[in-house]
């Protein structure tokens, strides 16, 4: 084990897997030379030299493109996307062609391909560079999705998403990586499309992941000194979906509520709730309830954006509601 | 170019027509469900182009995919049967008439969003540089794919990484219903490379033989040079867009005189006047495509349906 930021644990998933299989290669803006806007592939140009480490021009369609057709032909691209805002750009080719080339052609190649996205408000970059929009691309068979919580799955996971052979989003979150944790060293793999507990508890589940995840941990400390025992799941995966876990903790607690940055409407808590209401009604005892971002555009102002924002504050609230 | 492949095209082209032409009827009958796209009119352009490639040259093109399919050797019978929708069919009856692939023969589809599959073919070529071989992907497009962002994104990617991608622009003079004029600032659509320093020529693209000629050279050229190249070719189509066009926006009139240019009727002639068949070995080759067409229809017609459980496989490998 080594602590370390979830910025360092991504670099070294990338590193490694890079460092195991030649058919790996990154392709980005400014992945290169400038060593990525998030700093995730510093020193990787030096190291691995122009054709392992391509920067693109500003065409999100070019980038995605030139992935997928790289990985149909049996190569493993990594390509990163400066902000998952920047892949509406390129949804034609993410959900209309990377999600559903296989399947048209009656699976006759493969998609071993990933895309790396920071996604995530709170850094006052305005409406169009915060958004959290996960669960519109988790909408689409076809494509995986992924969002870690922890340095630890952060790099456990890019490890197993590189290595899939299906088209992986991968989803960071802007103002994560700094967080640090215990990070296993070497070969380390996350199974892709399985749910966690990452707090045990005994008086209501606290269904999550990515920043939900920070937030969350931080609100079941505050619960504890007030008795309260929330247990936490961490779904990790957005598609394929792995409720198990989180039915199995309902039906000890029978309370629930869902923590996720992106907008309430139509998202993931709306989509983990009916599964639980579908799958454990006869375990229901409250209102299971949706923490999410306020029904807004981000704005550029700190004040207000905070106030659109999730926070440590309403996933008491919503706990204690459940529990009343 | 020797009499045996000569004639060889020509097989392809009649059988392109025919298979086509059948599944108009079966498409009328209600057999075939969907948007079906004929190539009617363009036949020597994929069977020339095709017929220049190396067979680990790669093959990628748009929904009017009929023609290059069966050019790249998937059987009349696949082609048949998937256009049924049929589990015998190469994508087991998912794709239909604008998905035909078949990874066996290096044709990689059969992309039915309008210039979707651009940026995915400079991707193979990205592919084959890496791989550090010499492989050329072919991509072939219509007009009214080079109005689109997909179209300048790619091309320009092609040109700063030294792409091995010989780009095929089929300009048939209408991108569905909008002639090319009314669509495209520039019509010599050539000149649209040129703004990516891109090599690029023209071609007139109902005589096979010419085509294949330009196939040739500039695929040798991409090759050779590690470098993408521009090749438009000149053509028509003789139908509509796609089965329910009214064809509001050309006159009987224009369509006839392309008629008189048919690709197979000047193959035809090419062939007989320079003594390289008789009549009687086109007629031949004729009898030959209908026998295969109708076997086609016959051996679609009897394929069961997938079962229902393949709705869920090919999603995800693992």
């Amino acid at each position: 084990m080594a602590r370390m930021t979830m910025r360092e644990a991504i670099s070294q998933a990338l590193m490694e897997e890079m460092d195991r299989d030649p058919s790996v290669f990154i392709l980005g803006e400014e992945v290169g030379v400038w060593g990525g806007t998030y700093a995730v592939t510093k020193g990787f140009y030096d190291k691995y030299g122009p054709k392992r480490v391509k920067d693109t021009p500003i065409a999100e369609n070019a980038i995605i493109g030139a992935a997928i057709g790289a990985a149909m032909v049996g190569q493993r691209p990594v390509a990163e996307l400066m902000t998952i805002n920047f892949a509406f750009s390129a949804m034609d080719m993410i959900v209309n062609q990377a999600a559903k080339l296989r399947y048209m052609f009656g699976g006759q190649f493969n998609l071993p391909l990933v895309i790396r996205a920071v996604g995530g408000g709170g850094r006052q970059l305005g409406a169009t560079h915060s958004q959290t929009p996960d669960a519109v691309f988790a909408h689409f068979p076809g494509l995986k999705v992924v969002s870690p919580g922890t340095p630890a799955d952060a790099k456990g996971l890019l490890k197993s998403a590189i290595r899939s052979d299906d088209p992986v989003l991968f989803i960071e979150h802007a103002t994560m990586y700094q967080v640090r944790g215990e990070v296993p060293e070497g070969e380390y793999l996350e199974p892709i499309g399985k749910s966690k507990i990452q707090r045990p508890g005994r008086d209501l589940t606290i269904v999550t992941y990515c920043k939900g995840l920070e937030l969350s941990m931080k609100a079941a400390e505050e619960l504890a000194r007030e008795g309260i025992e929330a247990e936490i799941v961490d779904l990790r995966t957005l598609r394929p979906l792995d409720m198990a876990p989180v039915l199995e903790s309902f039906k000890k607690t029978n309370r629930a509520i869902v923590v996720e940055e992106g907008w309430k409407s139509f998202g993931v808590g709306s989509e983990v709730a009916s599964r639980i209401y579908e799958q454990a009604f006869d375990y229901v005892d409250a209102p299971i309830l949706r923490v999410a971002q306020k029904e807004v555009p981000l704005p550029y102002n700190r004040t207000l954006e905070q106030a659109a924002l999730p926070q440590v504050a309403d996933i008491i609230a919503a706990a204690k509601e459940v529990l009343r | 170019m020797n009499k045996g492949q000569l004639l060889d095209w020509y097989y392809q082209m009649v059988l392109i027509r025919r298979v086509e032409e059948r599944g108009a009827e079966l498409y009328q009958a209600g057999k075939i469900g969907g948007f079906m796209h004929l190539y009617i009119g363009q036949e020597a352009v994929s069977t020339g182009i095709v017929a220049a490639r190396e067979p680990r040259d790669r093959l990628i093109t748009a929904y009017r995919d009929h023609g290059v399919a069966l050019n790249c050797g998937i059987s009349a019978r696949e082609v048949m049967a998937e256009l049924l929708g049929k589990i015998t069919g190469m994508s087991k009856g998912k794709g239909g008439s604008m998905h035909m692939a078949s990874v066996e023969k290096n044709m990689w589809g059969g992309h039915a969003i309008v210039g979707a599959h651009l940026p995915i073919a400079a991707g193979m070529a990205l592919g084959d540089q890496y791989a550090g071989n010499d492989n050329v992907t072919i991509c072939m497009f219509g007009d009214g794919a080079t109005n689109i962002g997909y179209f300048h994104e790619a091309l320009n990617l092609s040109k700063i990484w030294n792409l091995r991608v010989l780009w095929v622009c089929e300009n048939n003079k209408y991108g569905m219903g909008t002639a090319v004029e009314r669509a495209s600032a520039v019509v010599d659509i050539r000149q649209k490379a040129e703004a990516y320093a891109m090599k690029n020529g023209q071609v007139d693209g109902m005589d096979v033989v010419k085509v294949y000629q330009a196939a040739k050279e500039t695929i040798d050229f991409v090759r050779r040079e590690s470098q993408p190249y521009f090749l438009e070719v000149i053509t028509y189509r003789f139908r509509g867009h796609s089965m329910g066009d009214p064809e509001r926006y050309r006159r009987p009139e224009e369509v006839r005189q392309w008629q008189e240019n048919d690709p197979i009727g000047i193959f035809r002639r090419y062939l007989l006047e320079n003594k390289l068949a008789d009549q009687k070995t086109l007629d031949e080759i004729e009898a030959r495509v209908e026998r295969d067409v109708q076997d086609a229809v016959e051996f679609a017609e009897a394929s069961p349906e997938p079962p229902l459980q393949e709705l869920y496989t090919d999603i995800f490998v693992d």
